[in-house]
């Protein structure tokens, strides 16, 4: 029972990162129909820059606690410019495209992104800075620690701040409008190329605070980190149906649930025979099983139609 | 067919200028190698209700299109109340008081009711008029006001297209563009459609409207334009051409 506990709150902490990543993933398909392949490098980027910007600072003397928000500031900065650039610069100019170009120039972003980011932070395993006395709490037998807390709690919160955005604001309901019909959207007055970037800069923003998330909860930061983590994310919308936001934020969640629960039980499960280092797999049988038997997602409706 | 340029320094030409709200001369519209509209001249007064009738693929929605800023012509001229709109996006059009209605209606089936008819104001930065607007709005068309959080896929094809108009009535437009509002509606709604259009022609403002139903469009209009294969072919009083033969045959079964 104290590991099925754990695994849940490990669980949890992972799935409040991949909900996150994944509704950047599922915010860009909602509206343009486009897997950005490229956003879990954006992951890596905000890693990696609020990493540098908190080294830094701690280094000039600034405060743990003010040093902290500042450079997740900077990160979801940076990562924003990154997400409005891409978008410009790869996704923009073959709007019109066939569907297979935009989803290789992606790929190339990507690669693109990895190996700058190789270039400037090297190949090496950077180490997140200790901050705080990061205590860790006994509840019914199992541990989490004030990371962790801090994590679940504000991806919890940034979920919610993101469903007011997109259902109460103007903003959200232009978004949507675009989602579904852009030429009626346009007839309304909205500048769909504002609301496109808008909505790539949202879902880097997500992506910084996931990306700080991550490094933070396992101590590390690395050039490589955002592809196994931007696949996961992916497999994450896809389960919860791409192109809905609840949908997203529920398979981030699940996924994390049946990874971390798969990983304690698999030695059980197999006789031993694999060991919790094969937890990697489970995200990509959960992405077989669902494109074989649901394609449309948990709450999706409409990836048949569009992928 | 093509209107003289008129020369702009002569005054009485000049005054009558004045007065139209648009004007389009020599206007091309094509999709790709598709030669959709095969510049046209046409012009729409203040306060006027103008119809463009004519038959299957003569090129009516693409000139609305052209219009509203969905497809860049590749020809002519696109002048709007003293300003050239051939380069300005479709979004900027609105806030200059053009509104189209689309064929097909182009109500948002995710949002509901009332968010669509928000985003009819979506240009606007009046707060407190909007609310007086939609206000009036569910006073014209009530059936919306008991519909108004429900998603607008869920509305009737009659229902959308009350809130369609609605919806670009919200945007608060000096050039109401509708095509085809009469489209696949039962005739009590078509009758409904067309008194709201009446209404809203009575309050002044100034309306192009795109009709199958020929009959209706004259008769409600106050000129209308014929057009055929991408080419205005018939222009005049809309009495005047509902007595002609040639509408009789082509276009009134008569
Ligand atoms: N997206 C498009 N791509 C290519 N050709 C098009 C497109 N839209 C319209 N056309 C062509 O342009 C011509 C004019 O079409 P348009 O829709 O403007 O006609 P219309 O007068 O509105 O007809 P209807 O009364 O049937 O609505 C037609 O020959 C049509 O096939
Ligand atoms: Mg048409």
């Amino acid at each position: 029972m104290e590991i099925f506990f754990q695994q849940i709150i490990n669980g949890l902490v992972q799935g409040s990162v991949y909900a996150l990543v994944a509704l950047g993933y599922t915010m860009v398909y909602g509206i343009l129909g486009l897997i950005n392949f490229a956003h879990g490098e954006v992951v890596m980027v905000g890693a990696m820059l609020a990493l540098s910007a908190l080294t830094a600072l701690i280094g000039w003397g600034v405060p743990p606690l003010l040093a902290l928000p500042v450079s997740l500031l900077l990160a979801m900065a940076g990562c924003m410019l990154l997400g409005f650039g891409i978008e410009r610069i790869a996704y923009r100019p073959l709007r019109h495209a066939p569907r297979l170009a935009p989803l290789i120039t992606a790929i190339g972003v990507s690669i693109v992104l990895q190996n700058l980011a190789m270039m400037i932070w090297g190949r090496e395993y950077h180490a997140f800075p200790q901050l705080i006395n990061n205590q860790s709490h006994h509840v019914g037998g199992a541990i989490i620690n004030d990371i962790q807390i801090v994590i679940i709690i504000t991806a919890l919160g940034l979920m919610a701040g993101l469903m007011a955005i997109v259902h109460r604001t103007s903003l959200g309901c232009a978004m949507r409008a675009v989602a579904e019909n852009q030429h009626a959207a346009q007839l309304m007055g909205v500048d769909v190329n504002r609301v496109i970037s808008v909505t790539f800069m949202l879902g880097s923003a997500l992506a910084a605070i996931a990306g700080l998330m991550v490094s933070a909860n396992y101590g590390l930061a690395h050039y490589y980190m955002g592809f196994l983590l931007g696949l996961k994310a992916f497999t994450a919308a896809v389960l919860g149906g791409i192109g809905n936001l609840r949908g997203a934020m529920l398979g981030g969640l699940l996924l994390g649930l049946i990874e971390s629960l798969g990983a304690g039980y698999i030695g059980d499960l197999t006789g031993g025979f694999l060991g919790s280092q094969y937890q990697d797999v489970f995200a990509f049988f959960v992405l077989i099983a669902v494109l074989v038997f649901r394609p449309s997602g948990l709450l999706g409706e409409r990836l048949a139609e569009r992928a | 067919m093509k209107c003289a340029t008129i020369p702009a320094s002569s005054p009485p030409i000049l005054e009558r200028r004045v007065n139209k709200l648009l004007e389009i001369s020599g206007l091309e519209v094509g999709y790709g190698g598709i030669h959709a509209v095969k510049g046209i001249d046409f012009h729409i007064g203040q306060g006027e209700l103008v119809a463009l009738i004519g038959s299957n693929g003569a090129g009516k929605t693409t000139t609305l299109k052209a219009l509203a800023g969905l497809i860049a012509p590749v020809g002519g001229q696109i002048d709007y109340d003293g300003r050239v709109l051939n380069a300005v996006p479709a979004h900027q059009r609105v806030s200059m008081g053009i509104a189209l209605v689309p064929e097909g209606r182009g109500v948002f089936a995710r949002l509901t009711v009332a968010e669509n008819l928000l985003m009819g104001a979506y240009s606007r930065r009046d707060h407190a008029a909007i609310d007086d607007d939609l206000a009036r709005m569910y006073a014209l068309f009530p059936r919306l006001v008991e519909r108004r959080d429900q998603l607008a896929g869920t509305l009737s094809g009659g229902e959308q297209q009350m809130l369609a108009m609605a919806r670009a009535l919200m945007s608060r437009p000096r050039l109401l563009m509708l095509d085809e509002p009469s489209m696949g509606l039962a005739p009590l709604m078509v009758k409904k459609i067309f008194e709201t259009i009446r209404e809203v022609a009575a309050q002044g403002m100034s309306i192009l409207l795109v009709e199958q139903n020929a009959r209706l469009a004259l008769q409600v209009s106050s000129r209308s334009y014929v057009m055929e294969g991408g080419s205005i072919t018939l222009s005049g009083a809309s009495a005047d051409l509902l007595g002609s033969d040639a509408v009789q045959r082509a276009y009134l079964g008569g």
